[in-house]
């Protein structure tokens, strides 16, 4: 570990001293812009791809050409891309799957800014948010996505969320809304008083239908995939709504080759999932290779919990009735962020993204198992669907 | 064998690194109602160990509320996700499926058998490179068969596996086996497929799923999984020369104007010679931008942007072509459609075409066959039901860049959207330009529509009255013309008694035949306002549609929509030809207001209802539009 923490400080100061920017630096000396950047972020790799490096930096810094160095095949490169140092220019490889994925999400996003008069993004904050953010930056780049993005906010999501929220859109410059439902604020309505049905129904549900009303969005992109649940993956790309927000399942529209119609009556609006073919392997796969912040929750660390119906819920504010429980500090994560009261938690010791993703292909439990929402009744999923849920 | 199988002693970097360079197949399975294909699916993730304990669990209890396999998993309710269709133990829209081996991740559309859902079962296949056709042994290659490879044949798919299934019904002979693989090739060999794989199975007992199983010991080929990792499929759009359908124009600032797209074929670099269609502008590509870097080349399926080395006007909608071989471009072609209405195609109907990014409004102008999606015979007829297949010759109102489906099914690709319910109702396949676009050169008179106008002092339109039979329209278009007449206005009416008797007496009152009927009215209106004329048509014209077509016909200002919306109780009333007693009685079919639709005007011009005013005041309104609107000026 410390030898890459060395090598990390040396390939700074290469930059600072020879002027060119980090990632050129991780470029030359990994074959890839972003190796820097993930080893910083706790990544590995093995030590024939140290050696490498080592030998390249030094010729950084001797001011040879990094060039003359042999192409060794390093161990930690992305696939995607290689430079080549005579032009500077990146020579794309056979696309992978999450190439492919890539693309096709960046070609959904541009249709809807193209087709679309009022699009927005929902954000929830969550993972797969977080890969649909990165790939808006990437459809339109070098613009800013030409749509603001939206949360709506339950104000019982865990505070780690929202400070992760704020602070990635203002970096990322984006126009960010907030949207709350005050009338369910003025009821009180919480998931303890009210029940998790309730509570998702007035919150989330109602919420985002007065949202979607009140700025009169016609297209909304959500980040829900096909892998997800059994009523989704039977979900088009573009999924239409009536004016009163119902999807129907018995009347979608054929969606043919990567030819969206996008046509909608006054009044009626389009759900799109960017990352509809994307499995859960893929997001935390394209996370890896991106470098894409996701919020801490994600990663193992000691958080107060308490057990409920079998259910690990962190203690985030003291609205949470303990009824004489007392906390216990567990060193846990979550594979999903929702609402706290509702999310339950793992124990686990994955600290680091490889972690993360060891623990999930050796998981013998589904994603969505740790919400409480999805086991109201066999078809509840498409059930609220047809009510309005995303 | 499968991603979940990771133990955790692995190292997961390098696990993925090596997942990371797998590639990807997608692929549709489709069947009739009980040939398993679900149960297949459901097998190959359980197979492939890609359920979770949870998942299984799910299945065990469904299995017991539902299950139709006895004691054992059913596998099938595993994909059938809508809860209709577990309750009538039906695959009804396509599904999405997710796996990946060693060797490669898969995307499966499952697909519904019924011939009510071809149009869903098409949606699957658009997007795949294969297609496993499921037989149950003991039927043989039946109807449903060779409707499903016929659509897939139609969509562009090139390798089929039949999985020739429930071979443990038949006790796994060889026969059996041989008889349905020389059936099923001898009825495909017309229908272009590159590989044909026959493979004999049981998902229900997973024999020869994911390997070659003892149970078929004559068998000598790949297993389903095997075969499906290894089979080459991709790389046709590499060859083809390059194209890039603009998607979105990229303008963050005025020094940066870049052209955002995904590659539909061939290849580009920086320096290449480009040619921009319609424009038919040429330069040269500058750069290659994405957020990762400028690339030195973008290939097939690529989302990039790019920028050119000189200023060209480009919209969403042109098409970059490599400067040496561009697309074709007509405004004409003959095309593949496959209808996905409810309500039937008409030829001469107005619908809006989309292709890569554009969208204009279209018309098929000649229904040349129907195919029989069973026997593959072709058939003719005048319209296409929800379901059917027709090869057709298609007008467009604007000339669009395309190569034929076969060749590049990225730009030979279209579908059809109604114009007045936004549904997606057809999909297309361009087979060839009819060149009739670039042999008829509209002769360039040196008399024009102005200079007849202004000869008449006046500014010619079409005035279109629209309503129930006996609401009033001929009596209304009849003052209105005998005033203008004598304010020396040139005018001419055309109804019912003039065109129907005439230039339209071989149509009968099918709505095919009105669609007709409006469209030559429509056009015969627009040469007589090239005349310079005020044309009062009096039509009922019942459809949203044709009249929005006759009104595109003619320039914008020169359609004058008047609806005489007296309503159905008073007209009734009137029966002023006695029509609607005979209608009443039975005796004149598909009469409008009766037992055939009337669709009224959104955005009429006018609105007038002869019930509330008298003909003289209606006619009156009309003339006040008329000289307000400057149509009377000069």
């Amino acid at each position: 570990m410390s030898e890459i923490t060395s090598l990390l400080a040396e390939a700074k100061a290469a930059a600072e001293t020879t002027g060119l920017s980090l990632s050129t630096v991780s470029r030359k000396l990994f074959n890839d812009g972003k190796a820097i950047a993930r080893l910083e972020a706790g990544g590995q790799c093995t030590l024939k791809t140290l050696e490498t490096a080592r030998t390249r930096l030094a010729e950084l810094q001797s001011g040879a050409s990094a060039k003359t160095a042999a192409p060794a095949a390093p161990e930690l490169e992305t696939p995607g891309l290689a430079a080549n140092d005579e032009t500077g220019l990146l020579s794309p490889a056979t696309m992978t799957h999450l190439d492919r994925l890539e693309a096709e999400s960046i070609h959904i996003m541009r249709e809807v800014a193209s087709e679309a008069e009022n699009p927005v993004m929902l954000y929830s904050v969550g993972k797969d948010s977080a890969v649909m953010l990165h790939l808006a930056m990437k459809a339109f780049y070098p613009s800013k996505p030409p749509f603001p993005v939206m949360h709506v906010d339950t104000t019982w999501k865990f505070r780690e969320m929202i400070k992760f929220r704020d602070e990635m859109t203002a970096k990322l410059g984006l126009d960010l809304i907030v949207h709350i439902n005050q009338e369910g604020v003025e009821q009180g309505v919480g998931p303890f008083t009210h029940g998790s049905q309730l509570h998702t129904d007035i919150m989330k549900t109602q919420g985002l239908k007065q949202a979607l009303d009140k700025y009169k969005f016609d297209a909304a992109f959500g980040g829900a995939r096909r892998d997800e649940e059994k009523s989704r993956a039977k979900e088009r790309i573009f999924s239409f709504r009536s004016r009163e927000h119902r999807w129907d399942p018995k009347n979608q529209r054929p969606e043919l080759w990567n030819i969206y119609n996008t046509r909608i009556n006054k009044g009626e609006s389009i759900r799109v999932f960017p990352l509809s073919n994307w499995t859960e392997l893929d997001i935390w796969q394209y996370i890896y290779r991106e470098s894409i912040p996701i919020v801490p929750l994600y990663y193992a660390a000691e958080r107060p919990v308490v057990e409920r119906d079998g259910a690990l819920i962190m203690v985030d504010d003291d609205r949470m009735p303990l009824d004489g429980a007392k906390p216990k500090l567990e060193m846990v994560r979550f594979r999903t962020l929702g609402c706290y009261p509702l999310t339950g938690a793992v124990r686990s010791t994955a600290t680091t993204l490889p972690e993360i993703i060891k623990e999930m292909l050796v998981a013998t439990t589904s994603e969505r198992q740790g919400r409480v929402i999805d086991h109201d009744q066999a078809a509840s999923m498409e059930k609220k669907k047809q009510e309005g849920y995303f | 064998m499968s991603v979940a199988a990771l133990k955790p002693s692995d190292d997961v970097i390098e696990y993925l690194a090596a997942h990371e360079k797998k590639s990807m197949l997608r692929f549709i399975t489709c069947g009739s109602v009980d040939d398993g294909k679900s149960t297949l699916i459901g097998r190959l993730l359980y197979d492939s160990k890609l359920l979770y304990d949870d998942q299984i669990s799910a299945l065990e209890s469904d299995t017991k509320k539902h299950g139709t396999q006895g004691e054992k998993i059913d596998f099938a309710l595993l994909v059938d996700g809508l809860a209709a269709e577990r309750e009538q133990g039906i695959t009804i829209d396509v599904a999405y499926r997710f796996f990946s081996t060693e060797k490669r991740k898969f995307i499966v559309a499952d697909t519904p058998g019924h011939e009510q859902y071809t149009r869903n079962m098409a949606t699957g296949a658009s997007t795949a490179d294969l297609a496993v056709i499921l037989v149950d042994a003991r039927k043989g290659v039946l109807t449903q068969t060779r409707r499903h490879s016929f659509i897939v044949s139609l969509l562009g798919i090139r390798h089929i596996v039949v999985a020739i299934n429930k071979m443990d019904l038949v006790d796994y002979s060889e026969s059996t086996f041989d008889k349905i693989e020389a059936d099923y090739r001898a009825f495909a060999k017309d229908l272009g497929f590159e590989s044909i794989t026959c493979i004999p199975m049981s998902a229900l007992e997973g024999v020869n799923i994911t390997k070659q199983s003892s149970e078929t010991g004559w068998y000598q080929g790949c297993a389903l999984l095997p075969y499906l990792e290894t089979v080459k499929v991709r790389g046709r759009l590499d060859e083809k020369p390059f194209r890039l359908p603009v998607q979105w124009v990229n303008r963050p600032n005025l020094d940066f104007r870049g052209f955002s797209g995904t590659v539909a074929s061939g290849a580009v670099r920086p320096g290449d010679e480009i040619v921009v269609l319609p424009s038919a502008k040429r330069s040269k590509v500058k750069s290659i931008v994405t957020k990762d870097g400028d690339l030195a080349e973008a290939r097939p399926d690529m989302a990039v942007t790019l920028t050119l080395e000189d200023e060209i006007d480009i919209s969403r909608g042109d098409v970059i072509c490599a400067g040496k071989a561009p697309a074709e471009q007509t405004d004409q072609f003959a095309a593949h459609l496959l209808w996905m209405g409810e309500d039937a195609l008409y030829p001469g109907r107005q619908y809006l075409l989309k292709t890569a990014n554009r969208t204009i409004p279209a018309t098929v102008t000649e229904l040349k066959h129907k195919v029989n999606v069973n026997t593959l015979e072709h058939m003719s007829g005048k319209t296409m039901a929800l379901n059917e297949v027709g090869f057709c010759n298609f007008n467009l109102a604007q000339p669009i860049a395309f190569d034929p489906y076969k060749d590049n099914p990225k730009t030979g690709s279209f579908i059809l959207i109604d114009r007045r319910t936004n549904a997606t109702i057809g999909v297309g396949m361009i087979d060839f330009s009819l060149r009739r676009a670039k042999n008829v050169h509209w002769q360039d008179l040196d008399v024009n529509k102005s200079a007849r106008a202004s000869a008449k002092h006046q500014k010619p339109c079409v005035l279109w009255f629209t309503g129930l039979s006996g609401s009033g329209k001929s009596t209304v278009a009849n003052l209105v013309e005998k005033r203008l007449h004598d304010m020396g206005r040139h005018t001419y009416t055309l109804d019912g008694d003039n065109v129907r008797h005439g230039l339209n007496k071989d149509l009968g009152f099918t709505d095919a035949d009105r669609v007709e009927n409006i469209r030559r009215v429509g056009e015969t209106a627009k040469l007589m306002v090239d005349a310079g004329l005020i044309v009062l048509v009096s039509f009922i014209s019942p459809f949203q549609s044709e009249r929005r077509m006759a009104r595109e016909v003619v320039e914008d200002g020169e359609f004058v929509e008047v609806y005489v919306s007296t309503p159905l109780e008073v007209c009734e009333q009137r029966d002023v030809k006695g029509l609607y007693a005979r209608a009443r009685r039975g005796e004149i079919k598909n009469f409008t207001g009766i037992d055939s639709g009337y669709e009224a005007p959104e955005n009429a011009e006018l609105d007038l209802n002869t019930a509330e005013m008298s003909a003289e005041d209606a006619a009156n309104r009309i003339v006040e539009y008329l000289e307000a609107n400057g149509y009377l000026a000069g």
